[in-house]
Parts: C-alpha cells; structure tokens; sequence
C-alpha cells in the first residue's frame, strides 16, 4: 500500500474507484449533469461514469461554469466522491467547495489507474488495491 | 495563509454556512496563488447572471446560497442579464428563458446585489479609485478598473466575487500586488488608430499575441475629446480580454500607473512587440457576405455619449434592420430624459438594458448575421451564439441598419 500527500482543496474523507483521465476535463459541455457520464467526443473517458467514483486528472479546462456543473452533479447524487489532480486551478477549486466534494492536488497522477480503489483522508491518499487490469 | 480573528471565525462557521463557504472559496484561491493573507475589497462586481451562462445549476446554487441568508457587506453590482426585464416580450425573448433569467436575478437580490446588470459599472457612478482594491468579474470590466482607473483587481469568476462580496475581503495574489502589475511587453503601435472600431483591432491582435500578459503600449495617439477617449480605451481593453487573457495595460503618459512610475513600470526582461498593420485581424473578424439579421451595438455597454453619436448619426432616417444598442437601464433613462432614446426609436432601433448580444439568447431566437462594431462581440458571436459577423465602426453599423446590409 502506498500513501501520498497532497494539497487540500476542499477537505474531507472519500473512499471509492479511481477513474483516471490523462487529459484535462472540461466539465461544461463534456459531462452529463444527470447521470455523470462523460459525453465529450473522443476524450478518453467517453461513455464512463464519474458518480460515485474518486476522478483523477491533471487540471480542468473551459468555461467556468464547470464550477456550477460540478454542483449539478452533485445535487442529482452523481458527482464524484472525492478528486485528485496535478494542479487544480479555480474553476474545479469553487466546484469541489460549493459541492462540499473531497478534492486533493499537487499529486502525481501517473501513480494511479483507473478501477484502482483509493481513500483519500484530507491530503493524504492512500492507494489501496491496484487494478488488475 | 494567516487569517484574522474575524476571517477564522467566518471559516468556523460562526456567521453560518453560507459564510463559511465564502471563506472557504477565498482561502482555497489564496492556497491556490501563494496569499499569504486578505485584502480588503471597496466594490464588488457579479458575473455569472445571465441564464444562458450559467443555466440550471447556477441557479439552483445561487438560490442555495441566498436560503442559507448570505448577504453582502459591501457594494456588489450584477454583470449583464440575458433580457432586458422590460422589453424582453417585445423583443421576441422566450418565455421559459425569461422566467429562469429573473429567478437568477431574484436570488442575487435576496444576497443584496444590486441590479444594475451592466458591464459598464463605471458609466453609472461606480468609479473607484487609483489604488482601491475591488473583486469585479467582467474581464472588461476588470481591464477598464485595472488600466484606466488604477483600481486593483483579479479577474475574479462569479462564485469568487460574491465570496468576496459577503466577506468584504479577497486572498492578496496577482494583480492586487504591485510586482505583479509591472508590464511583460512593451507594445510599439505604429499604425494609426482612426476609430473605436480600430483601437478594437489593436486589443484583439494583442491579446492573441501575449495572453495573460500585460501590456505597455507606446505610440497611440488618443482622442483628444474625452467622451471619444473613453470609448476607445473602452474597446481597447475589451478586445484583449476577449482574444486573450489580458487585465491591466498601460499606456504611456496616459494611464495612472505610467504616470505615476514611467518606465519603471516596465519588466526588465519585457519582450518587444511591434504592430503595423491590423488588416489581418479585420479579415478575422469581418466574415464575407453584407446579408444581416441584427445590428448591434454596446459591447461593453454604451455610454450616454455613445448613445448621443448614435442618435445622430440616425437623424431623421428609417432603419430597414433591426438596431439593437445595449446599455445599463440607468443610461437609457438618461438618454430618454435627454430625447436620443425617442430618435432610435422613430427610427426603428432599439435600446436594450440590462442584456448584451453576447449573453442574450440570440441564436435561440434564430438571429444569425449580426454586424457589430465590438472586436469583443466579434470574437464571442461565432462560438457563443453560431452567429456570422461583419465588424466594422460605428458609423458603417448604423449606416447597414439604414441601408438594411452591410
């Protein structure tokens, strides 16, 4: 089992699968409000579900309104459950606080794959079962 | 980040958790660029209005805030809306849009904002002063305060304006530091500028060119009459925080900043960019075709002197095309009391408050060849709103609404 620090965002505990995405995530117009799928074509995270899942990423990128999209997911019990990123910048720092959603960076993402199970205990991460795939 | 008794007693959440989310934005974006405490903030100016924008969950979060009784302590002002809350039945505005678009302003007035729903702050009396720290949202906006005034802001977003707003206080970071101020690039203008329109050229290659960074320019001729200098320096601003990222700029012997400092307020390492000729960028912003739906003006919002130039350039002709002119309501009752309004009008125009092209649901209402002579509107109306655009100066837009193209 490894542990990791971060910076704290938003503080809090979350536990739950990692679903990585190499490239940032624009929350306005690529994810879908109701049920958390990530819609924007060919973004390597196409067709998968955030909810419920601990959302690794580098940064986030376009409109600021994806600070209110993050609350919308939130608000219909699909958000994730906890983010880690490399550099979160503001538009994901106001949508993690209003969201009340765990939210840790400055870590390095390529320790983590997707269907990793992580729990994240304000800046501290631990990662504790590796994918098998 | 150190924190004052009464900053660590709102993150306490003594004054409730409306509060507390306030603060906890505010420290997250002070953590976020290296604060190492609060400044205190004079005005505070809220983007994020228009239902276009922000749509249903922005709502639904601004309606949140206002139950868990967030109010705001200082002076806050609304960004323009997506109608005009008078005209929007006239004007074709759909219904369920119109409904949402009040509820977001109902929510914002319960927190105490006031709804003034311009872009323009500064043409209806809230001007603060050189060195004033403010929180405004509106990236022309915060060019204009920055720049023109010598107030100091960030380009804050929606959410961290109003935290500011009901703490009074923003993290000390960027532009709220003098280091931060000092220009990245030395601009030498060596073309000449004979209209708003072309000092909206100028801002659009720039901002293109250095993004965020800050500009120094050297060798604009401003217009000697005030009322025309406003307006350029207006448009100037306007087009570089839309084509880029850009807050603050300076101008030799003219902004307050080169006149206190001079050189000095120039980076050592600044990089040199020359600009000759801005045919290029009216290329961009100038689609092919004169076919037109709409011809708008107003981006950022008119003065009453620009309302006056327009009224008269209409005189006593008939518009074959509609005219919109967006501005705040204050300036259209002005501009009603000063008899221009009732020129547009007999004419066929409209003077549209609290909106813009830019935020109001255009596409929606099938307007799609739009003429504008803001390098700002120029640049958003293709993506925001689908829209083609002709660019071009005051004169050649209200002269394509009288000829009905352009």
């Amino acid at each position: 089992m490894s542990i990791l620090t971060g910076r704290v965002i938003f503080s809090g505990k979350a536990r739950g699968k990692v679903v990585k995405s190499d490239l940032p995530i624009s929350f306005f117009g690529a994810v879908d409000q109701k049920t958390g799928i990530i819609k924007e074509p060919r973004h390597p995270l196409q067709g998968q579900s955030i909810a419920g899942k601990i959302l690794v990423f580098p940064h986030a990128k376009g409109s600021t309104v994806g600070s209110y999209i993050l609350y919308a997911l939130k608000k219909n019990n699909v958000a994730p459950a906890g983010m880690i990123l490399e550099q979160c910048e503001t538009i994901v720092a106001v949508g993690a606080i209003i969201s009340e959603i765990p939210t840790v960076d400055q870590v390095a993402i390529d320790r983590f794959q997707t269907g990793d199970v992580v729990r994240i205990d304000e800046g501290e991460i631990k990662i504790e079962k590796k994918s098998d795939c | 980040m150190k924190l004052t008794k009464k900053e660590q007693a709102l993150l306490d959440g003594k004054h409730g958790l409306g509060l507390k989310k306030a603060i906890e934005i505010l420290v997250a974006l002070g953590q976020i660029y290296g604060a190492k405490e609060m400044v205190a903030v004079t005005s505070a100016q809220i983007a994020g209005v228009s239902y276009k924008n922000i749509g249903d969950p922005g709502l639904e979060f601004l309606r949140d805030w206002a139950d868990q009784n967030a109010r705001v302590h200082i002076p806050a002002f609304m960004n323009p809306a997506g109608i005009d809350r008078q005209l929007w039945r006239q004007l074709g505005f759909p219904e369920e849009f119109a409904q949402k678009q009040l509820e977001i302003i109902e929510a914002l007035k319960r927190m105490g904002v006031r709804a003034t729903l311009t872009c323009t702050p500064y043409h209806i009396g809230i001007v603060p002063q050189k060195g004033e720290h403010i929180a405004w949202s509106e990236s022309s906006a915060v060019c204009y305060a920055n720049s023109v005034l010598g107030a100091r802001t960030n380009r804050e977003g929606g959410p961290s304006a109003l935290a500011a707003a009901f703490c009074g206080r923003t993290p000390r970071f960027g532009l709220h530091l003098h280091e931060n101020r000092l220009a990245t690039h030395r601009v030498l203008v060596n073309c000449q500028l004979k209209s708003s329109a072309d000092f909206g050229l100028l801002g659009y290659v720039v901002g293109k060119k250095i993004g965020n960074g800050v500009p120094f320019f050297h060798g604009i001729d401003l217009p000697a009459d005030e009322t025309a200098r406003i307006v350029c320096l207006k448009a100037l601003g306007a087009a570089m925080a839309a084509s880029g990222a850009v807050a603050l700029y300076h101008i030799e012997d003219f902004t307050p900043e080169a006149i206190s400092y001079g050189e000095r307020m120039i980076k050592q390492n600044a990089a040199v960019i020359e600009i000759q000729y801005l045919e290029d960028a009216r290329i961009v912003l100038n689609q092919q075709g004169n076919q037109i739906d709409l011809v708008t003006l107003g981006c950022p919002h008119a003065s009453l002197e620009e309302l006056r130039v327009i009224a008269e350039m209409i005189g006593q002709r008939q518009l074959k095309k509609p005219l919109w002119i967006a501005t705040s309501a204050i300036v259209r009752e002005d501009a009603r009391a000063n008899g221009w309004l009732e020129i547009i009008e007999r004419a066929g125009g409209k003077v549209l408050a609290d909106t813009c092209m830019v935020v109001a649901p255009l596409e929606e209402m099938g307007i799609k060849y739009i003429a504008t002579n803001s390098a700002k509107a120029a640049t958003y109306l293709p993506s925001h709103q689908a829209a083609v655009v002709r660019y071009g100066t005051t004169e050649q837009c209200v002269q394509a609404a009288i000829n009905g193209h352009f």
